[in-house]
């Protein structure tokens, strides 16, 4: 990848980091030249070309930094070497594993799942007795091509069934409920750089809490939002004047109120400076179609896929899923729709990663909080279970089954809900070892335990 | 009990920890009735009355909150800006945190406004009744599937929330089998669907509940749903869950051991009456003498519109209070709002934009007002826009710096010197509206 020299003229780092991406990536947008002036407002072109190409990024935990330092971290980076790319992706609300996989070719399944119960499709070549849910068609693809590898039963033993605390345990890779740094956080503290914020990236309105860092920065990026300030009949120089203040309301007043409000005003401040160009709705292109939909999800991906071709310094991704998936009620329609866009999206990137030669750099891994009950509930639903299902998808995994499904008939435990058969914190272990190349005993609590199943070809 | 001096300032505070910041005058009436006078005073306001201009939309049309996208927010939104109950309606807000319902799973904003009267009616009664109120309210039983749960086939998630989020906490005092057993308890419940106005015919049908004898927190009988309720709020774990809660609504930090178990043995003494242990908080201390809280998105905007004396005239501030972080009746998931979290770079960005509406049609033109030509007058002028807000030295000293530097910019043409005290004016209340000061409380 050809990157433009750091030291060849008197552009701003800025400028030059702008320029490097509109260089290197294929297709974000360059700063237009033509760009009209809004008629009488009296805004500078350098502030206009600013606020229009600027996304929302809010940076966690790089408060000591100015916002140069940032931006020459990032800049910095992204003239490193390559990292490999993990992107989380998280199922919101316990996906039914039973029909995201559904056990046709077990005699229990109907029984158990009179209303619900899924017939035809097609069935793993793994284990015939499951079928790939409808609207995974692209997945199932994937899984074809040896492209995704299948966890149908993962999760951890006595599995706590509030959504809340279930998703602390994954993200914060231990079942602890104290722990305050989430699994991708404690791997970038220890590997990312301090001025680096990119290195963990949410794409999201808030940081994903398996981000959370105790000391590098990582940052969250909702989307096309635009970072712009205005005040009515505030023009010009004064107007320059008044958002340099904004800044200065972030002094360090005693009281913990008013200081949290105080922080974020200088956190908004060094924000509004670091613009980072790139748009994630219309500016970039992508060389395959991304599903059209209401919900950011294909859109986020498709800005992800662009930002990694753009060079930029990501290492650790999080995003959520679109769809329903705390199918307590009317659970085929709200399952359905999720897992289309969620597999169609999914499989857009991967084709989109694949046309731009990124392909072997990013692994994708999808969750769920927990699984559901075995046993429908009545109202075309199901209630929380333990272990779900899982996916790895990209080039470099296996593509062989981690775990095998335990069957409805000795699989289940006393509450009639499935064990698990694999360990998400041996997932992450593997990950960590095989993807990362770190030993996961300094990330996870207790990793000597778990197994390490081969994830990655 | 705050023994302290109960000032004008401390009087502010607890308008903005028991309603909605006040109106120019009110904070300095409020402290002349001392401390147990004005606490008196919120906890037993007396018939509501609204002050000032009938809410409308920006056309000038009444609100339609049953209907109309945005409205509902905004109708509540003129409740907490002209009430003579702040108290009231700070309540309504804090058990629609509590027990938080979303009409993205309800669907119909006059069930949700049906279940907001209800939490403005009973808000400072029984919280035993408050909970037999929202077990059986039909929004309540849309968005956690309660009129789903029967006895053939159970539903458990009313029954697991209800004592994961609203009386016990999570994992104390009750098991797995507890929640299945209280789903069993609360069967019953039903509603009909109708083509063309949805839910409708909420009733409870014995047929469909489950008699069966239950066991549940070690207690055995053919429990109904109000046995549920009866016995999540007599729980052990009950008390200190509640007390601890509610504290968190009005005061920063935790209570002292001493405070929370005097708190407790106030709440179950009153058989679970909310007003007692409101007043007992609202005098505390640690009220007056704790950190700032940062004021929740709602409050906030409202807060700005009663120091100014502006209605509700536009819809605009549900899309821009959703920004800052809090649409009204869409709570972000059943645990409510994070009471510690409304600031970031993105909702602060929500809070400049509710400022500049708020400002908007107070904007000075540059080509006709006339301001003067001086940082420290600019300043005291915008601070009598806003009435004397309490804003502290670092902050007035950031303020002067930003005039004085703009002013400096004027030096040299006369028509900057003209027209650029108008225009520092005009960002000189901006800036005060998003000061650290304004945004805690």
């Amino acid at each position: 990848m050809t990157r433009a020299c750091n030291h060849c003229d008197g552009l701003s780092r800025s400028r030059l980091l702008h320029r490097a991406l509109a260089q290197a990536g294929s297709g974000l947008p360059a700063i237009e030249p033509g760009m009209p002036l809004p008629a009488g407002t009296g805004l500078t072109r350098r502030k206009f070309l600013a606020t229009s190409l600027g996304a929302a990024v809010a940076v966690y935990g790089g408060s000591r930094l100015g916002f140069g330092a940032l931006e020459e971290g990032i800049a910095a980076a992204a003239a490193g070497p390559a990292a490999p790319i993990l992107v989380s992706v998280f199922l919101e609300g316990g996906a039914d594993g039973l029909s995201v996989l559904s056990p046709q070719g077990d005699p229990l399944y109907r029984k158990l799942r009179p209303q619900l119960a899924l017939t035809g499709g097609t069935a793993l070549t793994e284990d015939d007795r499951l079928y790939w849910h409808p609207a995974l068609g692209g997945l199932q693809q994937l899984y074809a091509e040896q492209k995704v590898t299948v966890l149908p039963a993962v999760g951890y033993t006595h599995a706590d069934q509030s959504h809340f605390t279930s998703r602390h345990y994954w993200e914060v890779g231990a079942t602890q409920a104290n722990l305050r740094t989430g699994w991708l956080g404690r791997y970038l503290d220890r590997v990312g750089k301090n001025d680096n914020p990119l290195q963990g990236l949410s794409l999201d309105d808030t940081l994903a809490p398996a981000l959370a860092t105790a000391k590098v920065p990582v940052a969250s990026i909702s989307g096309a939002d635009q970072y712009d300030f205005y005040s009515e009949r505030v023009w010009g120089q004064v107007e320059e004047r008044m958002l340099e203040a904004i800044g200065l309301l972030g002094h360090q007043p005693a009281d913990a109120g008013l200081r949290a409000a105080g922080n974020v005003a200088a956190q908004v401040d060094r924000l509004r400076r670091q613009l980072i160009p790139f748009q994630s709705s219309n500016g970039f292109s992508s060389p395959v179609p991304y599903p059209q939909a209401d919900d950011p999800f294909p859109q986020r991906l498709a800005g992800l896929a662009a930002m990694l071709a753009a060079g930029l310094p990501l290492h650790c991704v999080a995003l959520t899923a679109p769809g329903e998936y705390d199918t307590h009620a009317g659970e085929p329609s709200a399952l359905t729709q999720g897992l289309q866009l969620t597999s169609d999206s999914l499989v857009a990137f991967q084709r989109d990663l694949e046309a731009r030669g990124l392909a072997d750099r990013v692994l994708v891994h999808v969750w769920s909080e927990f699984g559901r009950r075995a046993a429908e509930n009545g109202d075309s639903g199901t209630d929380h279970g333990a272990a779900g299902v899982g996916f790895l998808v990209g080039t470099r995994v296996t593509g062989k089954m981690v775990g095998e499904f335990p069957g409805l008939q000795k699989g289940l435990d006393g509450d009639g809900n499935v064990s698990a058969t694999s360990g998400f914190r041996s997932v992450y272990a593997s990950l960590l070892e095989q993807w990362f190349g770190v030993d996961a005993a300094a990330v996870l609590p207790k990793a000597a335990s778990f197994t390490r199943p081969k994830l990655v070809a | 009990v705050w023994r302290g001096k109960f000032d004008v300032a401390r009087a502010e505070r607890l308008l903005w920890r028991a309603g909605f910041g006040p109106r120019p005058g009110e904070a300095q009436k409020l402290a002349r009735l001392g401390l147990d006078g004005a606490v008196h005073k919120l906890t037993h306001p007396g018939r509501e009355h609204l002050v000032g201009h009938r809410p409308h939309d920006e056309r000038g049309l009444p609100l339609a909150p049953f209907d109309a996208w945005g409205h509902d927010h905004v109708w509540w939104l003129d409740r907490m800006v002209r009430t003579s109950r702040p108290l009231v309606e700070r309540m309504t807000l804090l058990w629609h945190d509590w027990f938080a319902t979303s009409n993205s799973g309800v669907g119909s904003q006059r069930l949700m406004l049906n279940q907001n009267h209800l939490f403005r009616e009973r808000g400072l009664g029984s919280f035993h009744e408050l909970l037999l109120d929202v077990t059986q309210d039909p929004a309540m039983l849309l968005w956690l599937n309660g009129s789903d749960n029967s006895k053939d086939s159970p539903n458990e998630n009313y029954a697991r929330e209800m004592m994961e989020l609203f009386t016990l906490g999570a994992d104390r005092g009750y098991t797995e089998n507890d929640v299945r057993q209280q789903a069993r308890a609360l069967t019953g419940f039903r509603n009909s669907w109708n083509q063309n106005t949805g839910p409708v015919n909420f009733r409870y049908d014995p047929q469909y509940h489950d008699t069966g004898r239950k066991t549940i927190f070690h207690h055995h009988g053919r429990f109904t749903w109000k046995d549920s309720c009866r016995l999540c709020v007599t729980h052990p774990d009950h008390a200190s869950f509640f007390v601890r809660k509610l504290w968190s609504y009005f005061v920063a930090g935790a209570p002292d051991h001493a405070t929370q178990r005097a708190l407790e043995r106030l709440y179950k003494s009153s058989r679970y009456e909310v007003r007692p242990v409101v007043a007992a908080i609202l005098r505390h201390p640690a009220l007056y003498t704790g950190a700032r809280l940062v004021k929740p998105p709602v409050v906030y905007n409202a807060g700005l519109l009663r120091r100014i004396r502006r209605g509700i005239d536009t819809t605009a501030w549900t899309w821009l209070d959703s920004m800052a972080g809090q649409q009204l009746f869409y709570p972000p998931n059943v645990a409510g709002w994070d009471d510690t979290r409304w600031l970031d770079t993105a909702t602060w960005r929500g809070r400049w934009w509710i400022a500049q509406y708020v400002l908007d049609r107070h904007a000075l033109d540059p080509g006709h007002a006339h301001q003067p030509y001086d940082a420290k007058k600019l300043l005291d002028q915008a601070c009598e826009f806003w009435h004397h807000p309490p804003l502290g030295r670092d902050t007035r000293q950031a303020l002067h710096t930003f005039a004085q530097r703009a002013l400096h910019d004027a030096k040299g043409e006369s028509w900057k010197r003209e027209q650029y005290p108008v225009m520092i004016q005009n960002a000189l209340r901006q800036l005060i509206a998003v000061s650290p000061e304004l945004q805690a409380a």
